[in-house]
């Protein structure tokens, strides 16, 4: 195999009828949504376009996977841009890209026109147009799987975004591991908690194209509402679930099993974030026959680079270890110095093999410092990647995460750089200087900044024109100067001082 | 009633909550903020706030949530 679309057209073969995916709004089968690919694929390879990123500004839903695997279909590769974002985040990444071309429908078109692009095809017409077999084939031929799928964008310490490039080996290689690893197959039932734009989704839409399974797309209010959610699981008998540890632990949370039960679960999955063990056991506790999975890793890696099969309740106060590297992966800890870390030693985690991205995309000086010669070898040039997470092989012989090498957080399964929000703020008239911290106890994203006395309102107002909700900080805290270390520097232990300090 | 929007202001700081009529259309009460809403709900009202009780009718307004206090007080 060589393509990702090979497994649409496999499993449209061997079960047309079944639905590949449903949404609130219905379902589409294999069949049918082939012929949809296929259509949208011909429009947009009408123009000049090859080998290009087209954007594409569609809610999550079927409408945006068709759009996705359009884009594939026409030689190009997809970018999905998250519809709630700010225009001028959508901006910096539609120029980082250097793209020319969105996808959108009737009720986004107007902010797919201010990103000012030279091209916006609506969905509907795509749809409209006669399928071009001879086109999609000629097309077809001069694919690789070096080729890109997709590119998909972390936040950047600098406040710019970092696109990363997914290729059909990447993809077709993690999803083997993936499949074979957790036995999913056509009686495989997904409920899909992530956004379309976040690498772990990629797990659950491959995965389900290339086993011939079916994806429901959960809508996201339902995670606000517990008990409609445990019905939605049961009514579309989902039996498979790879969610961020949020997600579960929100249910957790509420107790929920008390009043309502899944009753077809048997897999369930996560990754993005560590999942706390107390609400890892409710959960075992509650749904005993499911096999439980952690997974670890970055966009990098296509999703994942190692798990751990959870057959344990472990104790609270204990950390979930990250276990060890997926098949056809192969991780190593390396120590500052650059040679390997013992079993006990602290290293940096690195990553090599076919999960690994080619590198970020228009972005040559980011990509080399990411993607590294393998220091363990130099007979043959071999890029790995770094993953800038510290981890140390535990006594168990698996592996633990630490932390991140640099101040980057993750909430909700998003990685979210402080950078990004101080580079916001500094954007607010009236702000002379600006700091974002992290308080690791409160879970909390705390926004010092000095200057004029504003109100919190319209702090958070201007800094969502730059920034999406989930980074927004809970506290803004307003000081008559900004604290400095010997260096010159920010000193954000202080601040953290000043917020815990007046906290008592 | 200004109990109540005190409790939202602290959680979601520069929402006009008196006036706000689709919170959950909205957006506003996302997953995280309704846990937490609850369970403050519960301690400063002395009420018992379930899973059940976490509907979307129960959530739309202000004055729907008040007349779910109102309810729970009452149960």
């Amino acid at each position: 195999m060589k393509n990702i679309l090979e497994w649409i057209e496999r499993s449209a073969a061997e079960c047309p009828d079944k639905p590949v995916f449903a949404d609130e709004n219905g379902e589409i089968s294999y069949q049918d949504f082939l012929n949809c690919v296929q259509t949208v694929g011909s429009a947009v390879a009408g123009y000049p376009l090859r080998k290009c990123p087209v954007l594409v500004l569609l809610p999550r839903g079927i409408r945006a996977l068709t759009a996705m695997f359009g884009i594939v279909y026409s030689g190009n590769y997809y970018i999905i841009l998250d519809s709630e974002m700010p225009v001028p985040r959508m901006k910096m990444i539609a120029e980082r890209l250097c793209a020319d071309t969105v996808i959108t429908d009737g009720k986004l078109i107007g902010r797919a026109e201010e990103l000012s692009l030279k091209r916006v095809i609506l969905l509907d017409e795509a749809l409209k147009q006669e399928k071009n077999q001879t086109l999609l084939h000629q097309i077809r031929n001069e694919m690789t799987d070096a080729d890109p799928v997709y590119t998909l964008f972390t936040s950047g310490s600098t406040g710019t975004p970092k696109g990363v490039v997914i290729t059909h080996r990447n993809i077709l290689s993690y999803i083997d591991w993936f499949v074979k690893e957790f036995e999913i197959g056509r009686d495989t039932v997904f409920g899909n908690q992530t956004p379309l734009y976040f690498s772990m989704s990629v797990t659950d839409v491959y995965g389900t194209l290339c086993s011939g399974a079916t994806l429901h797309l959960i809508p996201r209010s339902f995670f606000t509402f517990p008990v409609k959610l445990i019905q939605f699981l049961n009514d579309r008998q989902i039996n498979a679930i790879y969610w961020v540890p949020s997600a579960l632990c929100l249910l957790a949370n509420w107790k929920i099993f008390d009043y309502a039960k899944p009753l077809y679960l048997r897999k369930i999955m996560f990754a993005g974030e560590v999942m706390p063990v107390p609400q890892l056991n409710y959960w075992m506790v509650n749904i005993p026959d499911a096999s439980y999975a952690n997974l670890f890793g970055p966009t990098e890696t296509t999703d994942i680079c190692t798990f751990y099969r959870v057959g344990k309740q472990f104790e609270e106060g204990q950390t979930l270890p990250i276990g060890h590297a997926c098949d056809n992966c192969n991780v190593m800890v390396i120590k500052e110095d650059g040679t390997a870390a013992a079993a006990g030693e602290e290293g940096e985690l690195y990553a090599r093999g076919p999960f690994i991205s080619p590198g970020y995309i228009n972005d040559p000086e980011k990509t080399a410092e990411a993607f590294v010669q393998n220091p363990l070898q130099s007979a043959y040039p071999e890029r790995v990647y770094r993953t800038g997470d510290l981890v140390k092989v535990g006594d168990d012989g698996e592996l633990c995460y630490l932390t991140r090498k640099d101040f980057q957080i993750k909430r909700m399964g998003y990685r979210i750089e402080l950078g990004e929000i101080e580079a916001a703020a500094s954007a607010v008239k009236g702000v002379y200087s600006c700091a974002a911290v992290y308080d690791r106890i409160g879970e909390k994203i705390l926004l010092f900044y000095s200057g004029e006395k504003l109100e919190d309102a319209e702090i958070i107002h201007m800094l969502s024109v730059h920034i999406p909700q989930y980074m927004l900080p809970e506290q803004i805290i307003h000081i008559d100067s900004m604290p400095v270390n010997r260096n010159g520097k920010t000193d954000r232990t202080a601040l953290l001082n000043i917020y815990q300090g007046g906290k008592q | 009633m200004e109990q109540l929007i005190g409790i939202l202001n602290s959680l979601k700081p520069g929402v006009d909550f008196a006036n706000e009529k689709n919170l959950v259309e909205d957006k506003i009460l996302d997953s995280l903020t309704m846990v937490i809403l609850a369970g403050r709900i519960s301690d400063e009202f002395g009420v018992k706030v379930t899973p059940l009780d976490i509907t979307p009718e129960n959530f739309r307004s202000c004055a729907d949530i008040m007349a779910m206090i109102e309810r729970l007080k009452n149960k």
